[in-house]
């Protein structure tokens, strides 16, 4: 890109500009200058900062047209003037008749596609009427228990047309079984259905912690449903992998990067091992990024994201269509970046936070409300975090061109060095044992604790400034925003509901789909038409969780793990 | 010398986010304390047994799914039951105000919420366990 007679000149006229600039060096206007990941930052780029950029073909290589290899540009030669990103807002709570009336005042406001919330019993694979879920039922998502439940939630809703995505793990098979048989009863044809389940099983056991079953079985729930969903639901997203909860738990930006698209690997090769082939499933494959506040390093993972992914795909496990090089990935803005205090300065970090993600080539994104540190977002919060979207992409002009930072000295300097710092972490990993070897030993979990105690101490010290925390903060604040508080009743209504099921359903025919179920596990087969056969009889989600445990037991998080720092 | 304050740590119910519990756990430890971080999905019977069998001055349990009206008065209650009520229990999470002051009533000693500096919980537990006249 740049012939080397011009860089010469560039040295030379760098050196003259240091000299002057060291005249103003004496003052500083911050402690330190350096990325929310801890990363100093140089006072100038130029140039010189972008290696190997003499090369004749280094254009080509490293960063090239939009919807062409390596898609550092992004994944479509037209992006955003072809098609606006997904307005996707995560949503639900209570009970699924609440959730169901949150969906369409969001789709009556103008977003674009729902993401579906579950609450922790629903999560962790209980009933609400299980002893686990006493004082959970509908607090941090909507419950579900059987079908009925589902049914409820998508009332009214085509799902033809808006594409569903669903935040669920441990039993995400369950769950995409229980929304397949809906689609059933309405009639929507199961290839008309578009949508994305996160069933990324890894990340939980790195940082979320929602996991149920060891890594192994969970793996082999994860391919049977991908090897249905190839035939049966071709449009499916079957596996959204995860750096957001990565990031929450207080990692780094190039952790978040590295341990995402290390998890992604591990995907690709268990399917690659479970006979499926790479260019059927890899274009279901898609991801989830964080958008946190550091605002050129954020826009720096994402554009490194989608080189490297597209590199090891194409040149590691050697997929030739090209859609299966494609990162394609969802964002949300960083839930741990907001405040308790002054919350509606919320309001503010999330719209720059949705600033990256958009420049980073984001396809979809959720923005978060103000009061997400106080609880579950109110009507009124969800709507502003909504209308942030609406207002980047339409009034702001960023939709105009593909990639605007692109060539920029700093965001490819630093797009080049998350690369790298990426590989180091792969190179370590291999090192290791594998992916799994690294969770079972705490690998990842004490990195990403070590970045989180890091990250306290930087606030805590004040090297780092949070705006209303440990800095311009307001003695005596008072919090006055609208707070949303789940109806105590909400627990006793669902189980209601649930013992109504339970009573009227076919309790002979649930018992053999059970029992089927049980016997696909134990002997290895496909457990996912089994589980689609139990959805369809209402059996609870409780009790298919209940039958995989007793085949494949419960994982316990190795101590190893639980280091602190 | 004075007596290191020993705190238990734990996370009940079935929430694992455990980035908060796991920076106190290490804020407490570089401040010289004796810190059990027991893990994710305890019991309030789990934490009560863990904390008496330790022998502590503290229990800090940490609950960000919304369930913490239900999962402090039951770890107070079991505290009750074994006759514990002079281990203090303190707690932090999403705790909107409301609930913060009722919880306080009941009788947690201390919830601190998002955004509080480990600097506070370090001091709360100092006063706290340094006042604290232990049951024999």
């Amino acid at each position: 890109m740049f012939a080397g007679k011009f860089l010469e000149k560039i040295k030379v006229k760098f050196s003259s500009w240091d000299k002057n600039a060291e005249k103003y060096r004496s003052k500083k206007s911050l402690p330190r200058f350096f990325t929310i990941s801890g990363q100093d930052i140089n006072e100038l780029y130029t140039p010189l900062d972008i290696k190997g950029s003499s090369a004749d073909d280094y254009f080509e290589k490293q960063i090239n047209f939009p919807g062409e290899y390596p898609y550092t540009r992004g994944i479509h030669p037209t992006m955003y003037r072809t098609r606006m990103w997904t307005f996707r807002q995560f949503a639900g709570m209570a009970t699924p008749e609440e959730t169901n009336k949150r969906f369409k005042y969001i789709l009556a406001q103008g977003g674009t596609g729902l993401s579906t919330a579950f609450d922790m019993p629903t999560l962790m694979g209980y009933d609400s009427d299980q002893p686990q879920s006493l004082g959970e039922v509908g607090k941090c998502g909507v419950a579900v228990d059987t079908l009925a439940d589902m049914e409820i939630i998508f009332e009214g809703i085509d799902l033809g047309k808006v594409s569903v995505s669903m935040t669920i793990n441990s039993p995400a098979s369950i769950i995409l079984a229980m929304f397949l048989a809906v689609a059933e009863k309405k009639g929507v044809a199961l290839d008309k259905l578009r949508g994305t389940l996160q069933n990324d099983i890894l990340k939980e056991y790195i940082a979320q912690k929602e996991f149920i079953y060891p890594p192994k079985p969970s793996i082999k729930l994860i391919t049977d449903m991908m090897a249905y969903c190839l035939k049966n639901v071709p449009q499916w997203n079957t596996i959204s992998i995860s750096g957001y909860h990565i990031r929450e738990a207080g990692s780094t930006a190039a952790q978040e990067l590295a341990f995402t698209l290390a998890d992604g690997f591990c995907y690709i090769e268990a399917a690659i091992e479970a006979g499926l082939d790479i260019d059927e499933f890899a274009p279901r494959l898609s991801f989830f990024f964080n958008a946190h506040s550091d605002f050129f390093e954020e826009i720096a993972k994402y554009r490194a994201a989608r080189r490297i992914y597209a590199r090891h795909m194409k040149e590691k496990y050697k997929a030739k269509n090209q859609r299966s090089w494609l990162l394609r990935f969802h964002s949300q803005t960083a839930g741990c970046s907001l405040t308790a205090q002054q919350p509606e300065n919320n309001i503010v970090r999330t719209a720059i936070q949705a600033l990256s993600a958009v420049m980073g080539g984001t396809q979809s994104l959720h923005t978060n409300a103000m009061d997400e540190t106080l609880a579950l977002p109110s009507e009124r919060a969800a709507l502003i975090a909504l209308r942030t979207q609406q207002v980047i992409a339409y009034e702001t002009g960023v939709a105009n061109t593909v990639d605007p930072l692109g060539g920029s000295y700093f965001v490819e300097a630093l797009t080049d060095k998350m690369e790298k710092e990426a590989e180091e972490y792969f190179a370590e990993i291999e090192k290791r044992g594998g992916v799994l070897t690294c969770i079972e030993e705490g690998f990842f979990q004490t990195e990403i604790a070590r970045a989180a105690y890091q990250f306290q101490k930087e606030v805590e010290s004040k090297e780092r400034v949070i705006v209303g925390v440990n800095d311009y903060t307001m003695e005596n604040e008072k919090i006055d925003i609208p707070v949303l508080k789940i109806d105590k009743e909400c627990e006793r209504k669902q189980i209601a509901a649930l013992q109504k099921i339970k009573a009227e359903r076919n309790n002979g025919q649930v018992q053999v789909s059970l029992d089927k179920l049980k016997q696909v596990a134990t002997d290895g087969g496909n457990t996912f038409e089994a589980i689609l056969e139990c959805s369809r009889e209402y059996a609870t989600l409780g009790e298919m969780c209940d039958v995989l445990r007793s085949v494949w037991g419960e994982h316990v998080e190795n101590p190893a793990a639980m280091q602190v720092s | 010398m004075e007596k290191k304050v020993r705190v238990l740590l734990a996370k009940p119910g079935l929430d694992g986010h455990d980035r908060g519990v796991k920076v106190i756990a290490a804020a407490l430890r570089d401040a010289g304390m004796e810190v059990i971080y027991t893990g994710l999905r305890q019991t309030p019977q789990m934490i009560v047994d863990a904390a008496i069998q330790e022998d502590v001055d503290a229990i800090g349990v940490s609950i960000l799914s919304g369930a913490h009206m239900t999962l402090f008065p039951a770890i107070l209650a079991e505290l009750k039951a074994k006759d514990a009520t002079d281990i203090i229990l303190f707690g932090g999470g999403i705790i909107p105000d409301d609930d913060k002051t009722e919880l306080e009533k009941m009788g947690v000693a201390k919830i601190f919420t998002p955004g509080a500096p480990t600097e506070e919980a370090i001091k709360f537990l100092r006063e706290a366990a340094g006042s604290r006249s232990p049951k024999e």
